[in-house]
């Protein structure tokens, strides 16, 4: 048997605190500890992606890290991202598109595509398809989340020149 | 499957970190950015009793030019890696293999010092740490010492690093005018580990290649260098017939292990292809 130890973290901006064995992962820690089953599991050694999460700003596999090395770190699961609404044309663009069927590997997804879509510029195919690479989907296809993932790419992107140009707009009045 | 119970320790000094170790007579495991160690740990191929976590430790961070080497701590992870502008500037060879290693959210996490100390055979940061001809600082009971990567790499997933020792950060000398360079893999899906990966870089003097370091990965036990092939280009241009004649050489230079999907013929195969095109692309480069 194993020492428990404290863990205290913020999850989706909330600080939690829980005195756990030094095995659990984090992803145990999230979906049984704080019943938050957004983050999925599939093989629990990082080749499947479902178990996606945002560490101190960047995305992880909470499979591949034990809850105590998080602790004082600030998480972001897939609700968290859904609460506040920063998915949301994700989220719409998914159901459009038919990109998920089971929806197991669907929280893993948006995390990639979150973190893809953060950065500056719009991803291509090809870039969008690189950074899936360690996201395995068992019943979809590829295609229908590329194009949803490319699709709000476009539209992020219109919105940005959208609103740039009636900044622009303004300032000349 | 689920690790064995351990305890867990977060040292935040090297000293400490050394110490616990002690402490735990041996049966105990450091763990960086834990996406080796935790795989490892799940299957239960390990069960240490103790994990002491030292990615807290600020010694092991930090990219550095000194002199005419670069310092690279330890826990520089992949993603920095391939983004850093020093690396890029002085260590090239680490920023092309970069993209290369796993997928975006394992270079997030994973760190060079990891990879290196895991040295797994198929991994591109090993070879390149052989390619670029860096140093390997280690910090021991006795103190710091420093070991050549020619030295390092010993068998299979073995290194230099004894039990209980820490790699503090990686030296690399820094690419001059002259040195040319390429990188290259063949993997059957991106982010998979390669089928044969493999580094160059070479030293001209004016066409004529001076010093070279070939370095596979993929292709045995550890990262290799080719040194046949290596004495073949050296004091020649690297023209159609030197880069052949290495060519015809480096099978022999290599080790693969039997393995039903790539067999050591098709390995042999696809490393004589890869060194074809990554010498001609260095022709190829403006000195
Ligand atoms: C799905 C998947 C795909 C991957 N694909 C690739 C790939 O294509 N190419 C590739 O190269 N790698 C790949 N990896 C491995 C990845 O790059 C690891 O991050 C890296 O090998 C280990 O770095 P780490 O910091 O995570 O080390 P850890 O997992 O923390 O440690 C690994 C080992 O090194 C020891 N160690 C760590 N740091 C030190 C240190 N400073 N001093 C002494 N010992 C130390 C640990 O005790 C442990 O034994 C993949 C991993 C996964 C899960
Ligand atoms: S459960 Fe973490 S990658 Fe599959
Ligand atoms: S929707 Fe079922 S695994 Fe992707």
């Amino acid at each position: 048997m194993s020492d428990l130890v404290n863990v205290t973290m913020t999850v989706n901006g909330t600080e939690v605190s829980h005195s756990i064995a030094p095995r659990i992962t984090l992803a145990d820690f999230l979906r049984q500890t704080l019943e938050l089953t957004g983050t999925h599991t599939g093989c629990e050694m990082g080749v499947c992606g479902a178990c996606l999460v945002i560490l101190d700003g960047r995305v992880v596999h909470s499979c591949l890290t034990y809850a105590v090395q998080a602790s004082g770190a600030a998480i972001e699961t897939v609700e968290g991202l859904s609460e506040r609404t920063a998915i949301a044309d994700l989220q719409e663009a998914f159901h459009q598109r038919n990109a998920l069927q089971c929806g197991f590997c669907t929280p893993g997804m948006l995390m990639t595509a979150h973190a893809l879509l953060s950065q500056p510029g719009v991803p291509t195919r090809e870039e969008i398809r690189d950074a899936l690479s360690g996201n395995y989907c068992r019943c979809t296809g590829y295609e229908a989340i590329v194009d949803a993932i490319a699709k709000v790419a476009r539209d992020r992107d219109a919105g940005v020149i959208a609103q740039a140009s009636e900044e622009v707009g303004a300032w000349a009045c | 499957m689920k690790a064995r119970a351990f305890n867990y320790v977060r040292a935040s000094t090297v000293v400490e970190a050394l110490k616990a170790f002690e402490d735990a007579q041996d049966d105990a495991s450091y763990i960086a950015g834990g996406q080796s160690l935790v795989p490892t740990l799940a299957l239960r191929l390990q069960a240490p009793e103790l994990l002491i976590d030292i990615a807290h430790i600020p010694a092991l961070r930090g990219i550095e030019l000194q002199g005419d080497w670069l310092r690279i701590g330890a826990l520089t992870r992949h993603f920095e890696v391939l983004s850093d502008p020093l690396i890029r500037l002085h260590a090239p060879l680490y920023s092309e293999a970069a993209p290369h290693v796993a997928h975006p959210a394992i270079r997030n996490k994973g760190t060079l010092g990891g990879s290196i100390s895991h040295a797994d055979p198929a991994s591109e940061f090993p070879a390149m740490t052989l390619a670029l001809g860096a140093e390997l600082e280690i910090a021991g009971r006795d103190g710091i010492r420093r070991v050549p990567a020619d030295d390092f790499f010993v068998d299979l997933f073995q290194t230099a690093i004894e039990p209980g020792e820490l790699l503090v950060a990686i030296h690399v000398p820094v690419v001059r005018s002259g040195h040319r360079w390429a990188f290259h893999e063949l993997a059957r899906r991106r982010g998979d580990f390669a089928l044969v990966g493999c580094g160059i870089l070479a030293e001209f003097s004016g066409d004529v290649v001076e010093h070279v370091c070939i370095a596979f990965f993929s292709v045995g036990s550890t990262p290799l260098r080719a040194r046949q092939a290596e004495e073949a280009l050296i004091g020649k241009k690297l023209d159609q017939v030197a880069i052949a004649a290495a060519q015809a050489i480096v099978g022999d230079d290599l080790n693969p292990p039997e393995d039903e999907h790539t067999p050591p013929a098709m390995k042999r195969h696809l490393a004589r292809v890869l060194l074809g095109r990554l010498l001609g692309e260095i022709a190829r480069q403006d000195v």
